[in-house]
């Protein structure tokens, strides 16, 4: 699985030779490889108005191009607000609660990453075809499909220690720009134009494939939890900054590592699944609307008592230790 | 008929070829595949619906809907054989003698004695004791022990010990259906009580002595409180309209010390319609979280459910925090007033969270006092207006409480779907006929089976392994939240989507959960018992050694770590777009997938055996089944291990 940004097609369909070979150097001869533009293909023809672009059949005769929009930007952040003010609403009733949880369209996003990640899973693990994965930038959509897909893929990514690996490797190193996407959240009203919840979108769909797979994700909805404050605000310097070059300035000496404090014993046990068994398959999500619920414990966990929540948790906890 | 083919909805690729029988009792397919030649089978009273739909180059579909929400999608090859097919299925699915039903043929193989012991498991005197009664301010009343006073009553009703004979055949005359005030529920610790009855006849201005007095002895019963609530579990505008035809509701001016109270539920045609609508939904395919989240809300289902539980709460509050007596009715108190005062008891009273308490509760609130099982779940074939699902929508409030509250309930998710699907099987005569008189005369219990002694024999696989007696989940009273905003109410996709496999959570952590608990127990159990025999011996070598070597080949056995590794599942459909893989030949991935099939053997499970037979209800006892029950098996819908299910392969 690859990942990059868009070429720089441009209005004039500029070719650039380099990354022809590039790419064809991950094929073989007479091997077919797919494409994932994350982007619509309108989107995507647009772009090259401003210099972007698709990449053209001609340059890549091997690859195949499918066309998967995932929403990021100003659009997924109202998304986030929206559905946060819904949740918060007491006078929201039951009759026009399903209808505003539509309306704020998440739980569509939460569908479409999965179904993208699980399509670009699919060529690795069924079609044993290359893919790359790519939006504009390669900064949002990208990584949440990538990440995603190896979550999907690769039991590894699903261990405690994996998964802070993965989230190191696909997200920050690959230069998600944290600093500027989970900047104010959702109560802001400040509408920051590069703010964007595509790491919370990344984390509740992990939360919909541990709720499908009890079994299979070592660590718990905490974890999830706990990363998605970090991601905001936090005491560590794990997630600051907008890429590797920025961080490079003096973090390592001037903060303590997130992945430090979680891994310690004490700690640790705090974060990890309790029904955890070692599952070597790949596990394919149903996407479903059915299938898809709304995240409570992350958008009800200051509203409502979770206490019967947490009573079945540690109860679940106390059986399986007794194991 | 042969070379008939069985659908999957989800994926139309994924069709099975085999032969459908019809049978006295059941439509079985049998697929050719000659190693599995896995059946399904389906009992006709289970059946709801049959549609004969347009034929096509591929043959002549037939689709079957059932009230269990199975839906099973033939294709008959010739047009004849299907009509045919059809003919016989709207006959046998329409029964119009109470002996063409099955439960009148089922068979467990067990004696006389046995069938007797089954049908006194769940005893209502021994209930009525429990509660408290009879005591000072209640007792048992035979007014009605020939059915004399009210004919779909149970002979033996529980009155408060004021109101006299005269006073109760009074009330039952200013009552419609003549069902007057009784007890469902007294509360030992305040003498607070819930009634249930039907609207009285009052109209615009009549009146009744004897039906003021019964409200009077009701309000005296409880020295603790100066009112009871009348609630009234009707929209306004319905009881309103129920006035000109000379019936209605309870004037305060007319009863003295009485609060009104109405709490809008509609009624059993809208509930019916409602879940119509949702279970196209259902049927939906590939839908959109729009097309999903649109369909449910136009479908009204969960407002319903929570206008149900809602009046629950509000029942169970006055109860147990005001401590005042309620008499609660609808319009015939047999729908409404039933679901009503179930949930305001399970919400109350922890015994009836237990397994034994819920049927109790079943046997009290729906079948003693005359819930219409027959009209409202369609034993025989009758009035398709009466038709509705109202004991469904009080096990899925059930459901919903359960999923709130997961410590808090003896039984789990399977057992509230095996009932729901009994209520229509009529394996069992526990829900047969209209009324307690309509099952005596039939004689249901000398020539039928009990279903509370079959699910009590089979007890293991309906345990919640969360539950402990001694939790703070467990004691008293549950009090949920009302706004959406805390109680939130979710789409029972193991329910409606029971049958559909590739929806379900692949791994059940009920049964982990049970199975490991059960092996903790055992180890536990063992480890007393060795702790004891060490203290006793002197130390000998040999016996240490076996008692490891014994120890180690246990967890061995039980590999529950392991086991969780078969479950493979294979990708749905992912992209609407059909031509992402277009060089695939179909046939690879599933035999891919069936090899990475493992059954599993450790994990305790109610499904039956998944090779042959794994639908198989069948009318004669099968040992190969799984099920532990005497022939009874249920359809393995339930089984997260049976994993080439899943739904489709991209094209």
């Amino acid at each position: 699985m690859l990942r990059s940004g868009q070429p720089l097609t441009g209005p004039n369909r500029k070719h650039c030779r380099e990354d022809e070979m590039l790419l064809g150097t991950v094929l073989d001869e007479g091997e077919r490889g797919f494409i994932i533009d994350t982007r619509s293909a309108q989107a995507a023809k647009q772009a090259r108005m401003t210099g972007g672009g698709t990449e053209p059949k001609s340059s890549y005769p091997q690859w195949r191009r499918l066309h998967r929009p995932l929403e990021r930007g100003r659009p997924l952040q109202e998304s986030f607000i929206k559905l946060v003010e819904a949740c918060n609403d007491p006078s929201t009733s039951m009759d026009r609660w399903l209808s505003r949880l539509e309306s704020c369209r998440w739980l569509s996003h939460v569908k479409a990453a999965l179904s993208t990640a699980c399509l670009a899973a699919q060529c690795v693990d069924r079609e044993e075809a290359s893919v790359l994965v790519h939006g504009a930038e390669g900064t949002d959509t990208t990584l949440l499909v990538t990440a995603l897909a190896q979550v999907i893929l690769d039991p590894s990514c699903r261990t405690l220690m994996g998964f802070q690996g993965l989230l190191e490797r696909e997200w920050i190193e690959a230069g998600h720009p944290f600093h500027l996407r989970c900047a104010r959240s959702a109560y802001s009203h400040a509408r920051l134009k590069q703010e964007a919840p595509l790491f919370l979108l990344f984390l509740d769909c992990v939360w919909q494939l541990s709720r499908q797979f009890p079994f299979s994700l070592e660590f718990g909805e905490r974890l999830l939890l706990t990363l998605f404050d970090n991601a905001y605000a936090s005491a560590y310097g794990t997630f600051l900054c907008n890429s590797e070059k920025e961080r490079r300035v003096g973090r390592e000496e001037s903060t303590h590592s997130l992945w430090a404090w979680l891994n310690q014993p004490g700690e640790k046990k705090k974060y990890l699944n309790p029904l955890y068994s070692p599952n070597a398959l790949v596990i394919w999500p149903s996407v479903e609307p059915q299938s898809i619920q709304l995240w409570q414990g992350l958008f009800f966990r200051w509203i409502r008592s979770s206490q019967y929540l947490e009573e079945a948790w540690a109860e679940t906890q106390r059986l399986a230790a007794g194991n | 008929v042969e070379n008939v083919r069985l659908l999957d909805r989800l994926s139309s690729r994924k069709a099975a070829l085999g032969t459908l029988y019809l049978t006295a009792t059941h439509v079985i397919f049998v697929e050719n595949v000659s190693e599995t030649r896995k059946e399904t089978w389906v009992l006709h009273s289970q059946i709801s619906s049959i549609e004969k739909q347009a034929t096509t180059a591929s043959g002549c579909p037939l689709l079957i809907r059932c009230k269990n929400f199975q839906v099973i999608q033939l294709v008959i090859p010739q047009e004849r054989d299907c009509h045919d097919v059809y003919i016989s299925l709207i006959r046998l699915t329409r029964p119009v003698k109470y002996e063409e039903l099955y439960c009148f043929s089922f068979n467990p193989k067990l004696n006389k004695e046995e069938r007797e012991q089954g049908w006194k498991l769940v005893d209502l005197n021994e209930e009525y004791n429990r509660m408290g009664i009879p005591n000072n301010y209640w007792q048992i009343s035979d007014v009605n022990r020939d059915y004399g006073v009210c004919d779909s009553y149970p002979t033996e009703v529980y009155v408060p010990k004021s109101a006299t004979a005269h006073i109760i055949v009074g009330s039952s005359k200013f009552r419609s259906r003549r069902r007057f005030p009784a007890l469902s529920y007294y509360c030992k610790g305040n003498n607070a009580a819930i009634c249930r009855s039907s609207q009285p006849l009052s109209g615009f201005s009549a009146r009744c002595l004897e039906d003021e007095q019964m409200l009077q002895a009701i309000r005296k019963a409880n020295p603790g409180s100066d009112f009871i609530y009348v609630v009234d579990t009707r929209p306004k505008l319905n009881a309103m309209a129920n006035r000109a035809a000379g019936k209605g509701y309870e004037n305060e001016d007319n009863y003295s010390n009485i609060k009104f109270q109405f709490i809008g539920i509609e009624n059993i045609h809208v509930m019916r319609n409602s879940l119509q609508k949702m279970l196209e939904v259902c049927e939906l395919k590939s839908p959109s979280m729009s097309d999903f989240l649109w369909g449910l809300e136009n479908s009204g289902w969960l407002k319903h459910i929570k206008a149900i539980m809602d009046a629950g709460i509000f029942i169970a509050k006055a109860v147990a925090e005001e401590g005042v007596s309620v008499l609660v009715h609808c319009s015939d108190g047999w729908d409404r007033t039933a679901q009503v005062c179930s949930v305001a008891s399970l919400l109350l009273d922890p015994y009836y969270r237990t397994m034994k308490g819920f049927m109790v509760l079943i046997e009290k609130d729906w079948v003693s006092f005359g819930h219409k099982f027959n009209h409202r779940y369609g034993n025989l074939d009758g009035d398709p207006k009466e038709i509705s699902p109202v004991i469904d929508q009080f096990i899925e409030c059930v459901w919903q409480l359960m999923e709130q509250f997961p410590c808090a309930f003896e039984f789990n998710e399977r057992f509230l779907i095996h009932i729901q699907h009994h209520v229509y099987s009529c394996q069992f005569g526990n829900f047969l006929c209209n009324s307690q008189k309509e099952r005596r005369e039939l004689k249901i219990q000398e020539r039928t089976y009990s279903l509370w002694s079959h699910l009590w024999k089979n007890r293991a696989d309906y345990l919640n392994p969360l539950y402990r007696s001694d939790h703070s989940q467990t004691q008293g009273t549950l009090r949920p939240q009302m706004a959406p905003c805390n109680f939130l109410y979710k789409f029972w996709s193991g329910m409606y989507n029971r049958f559909e496999k590739g929806l379900q959570p692949r791994q059940s952590v009920t049964d982990y959960l049970m199975a490991v608990k059960e092996e903790t127990q055992q180890l536990e159990e063992e480890l007393e018992v060795l702790g004891e025999r060490l203290a006793n011996l002197q130390k000998l070598e040999l016996n240490d050694n076996k008692v490891k070597s014994k120890q180690q080949d246990r967890s061995k056995q039980l590999g529950l770590s392991t086991s969780n590794n078969s479950l493979a599942n294979t990708p749905q459909e992912y992209s609407s777009d059909l031509k992402s893989f277009p060089s695939r030949s179909p046939s690879q991935g599933d035999e891919e997938d069936s090899a990475l099939i493992l059954t599993q053997d450790n994990l305790k499970s109610s499904d039956p055996d998944l090779s042959a037979n794994s639908d198989q209800e069948s009318g004669v006892e099968d040992l190969s089944c799984r099920s532990p029950s005497g022939g009874g098996c249920l359809p393995s819908e339930d089984s997260g291990k049976d994993s080439d299910e899943a739904v489709f392969l991209a094209v």
